[in-house]
């Protein structure tokens, strides 16, 4: 029961955070469900962004979902974990609507976005940190393929087929 | 039956939300605005704004916000349904048969090389999102604070973003006391 307590609590928190778009939560996410829960290895939670990144949907519905269901095998934990992460939109969406519609003009909400925005660049800075261990970076390969995939990526090519060949590479060079 | 169209509009949209919520934007407004006429143009663009400013999914804040303001609460959790079920299903389906697979010798070796890509593609937009954003030389401590707080001191997330709001708001209340 407390485990699914647990996740609960922390997509509840997940979707209350969210600021910044998928990749900025992803240092939340990592932190939550890596350092402090361990119920993922930072290789799985890698493993899970790329998923994320070639199947439709926001990323931190995609991981609720995913680490849900592993953490709890049970579907019962996915969906549970999937109404916590959208919990805190549905609430804040309705207030907007139907309480605050005039909240985007009050000069303390734009005083606060005004700083909270380069912040979230600088978590999506720190979840590609927090993401370069020795359990992804193996060997010289490692390296190779994360130069020619950051090129590739400041050159705007899709992620899609970045990955794909990643996968490619691993199975060839492996 | 309106309810119904809403769920429909949104899981359509669900199943083809890759690349992120920007991304987005330009096919939800094709839905919402020019196939269903269910708002204009001007409150599309609000819809947007108030979207990216909540935390949350900008797909499923504009979701949300349609649902609401169409058909109220009931419409709201239509089109909340609608924008997560696709990725609920597809990534569940993913988590069991994943389960089963990732031991696969094939299947350890595509993701050795896909792991680093993933950090690749994560640091890549960096620079271009800093000048969408216009941030300025002054601003740009910001996020070299946040990297150095969130990876080398270990702080959650959660922390930085409320010192960030509570700061906006101080400097506001400072701006308005000098004037």
């Amino acid at each position: 029961m407390s485990l699914y307590f647990w996740i609960f609590a922390v997509f509840f928190k997940i979707g209350l955070f969210g600021f910044g778009g998928g990749y900025a939560i992803a240092s939340l996410i990592e932190h939550e469900t890596v350092d402090l829960h361990h119920w993922l290895t930072t290789a799985q939670f890698t493993d899970i962004m790329a998923i994320s990144q070639a199947t439709p949907g926001p990323i931190a519905i995609n991981c609720a979902t995913y680490v849900g269901y592993t953490a709890t095998g049970s579907i019962w934990g996915a969906a549970l974990a999937t109404f916590a992460v959208s919990l805190p939109s549905l609430i804040l969406v309705g207030l907007v609507i139907f309480v605050l519609a005039r909240f985007r003009e009050n000069p303390y909400v734009q005083a606060a976005m005004q700083v909270i925005k380069p912040c979230t660049l600088g978590l999506i800075a720190a979840a590609a940190v927090l993401l370069a261990t020795p359990e992804n970076f193996i060997d010289g390969y490692s390296y190779g393929l994360f130069g020619a995939a950051l090129i590739a990526s400041v050159l705007r090519i899709n992620p899609l087929y970045l990955l794909v060949l990643g996968g490619l590479a691993g199975i060839f060079l492996y | 039956m309106l309810l119904f169209k809403l769920f429909a509009s949104f899981f359509k949209l669900g199943c083809f939300t890759f690349g992120g919520g920007n991304a987005m934007i330009p096919v939800i407004e094709h839905e919402v605005v020019e196939q269903k006429s269910w708002m204009t143009h001007d409150d599309f663009a609000e819809m947007i704004a108030v979207a990216q400013s909540l935390p949350g999914p900008i797909s499923l804040n504009s979701a949300l916000y349609t649902g609401y303001r169409k058909a109220g609460l009931a419409g709201g959790i239509a089109t909340a349904l609608g924008i997560i079920l696709p990725s609920f299903i597809i990534i569940l389906l993913i988590a069991i048969v994943f389960g089963e697979y990732q031991h696969q010798p094939v299947v350890e070796k595509a993701f050795k090389g896909i792991r680093p890509v993933v950090v690749a593609i994560i640091a890549g937009p960096l620079v271009r999102m800093a000048k969408l954003m216009h941030l300025s030389w002054k601003m740009a401590w910001l996020p070299v604070v946040t990297v150095a707080l969130v990876c080398f001191c270990r702080l959650s997330p959660v922390w930085v973003l409320l010192a960030a709001a509570v700061g906006g708001i101080v400097w506001q209340f400072y701006r308005e006391e000098k004037r």
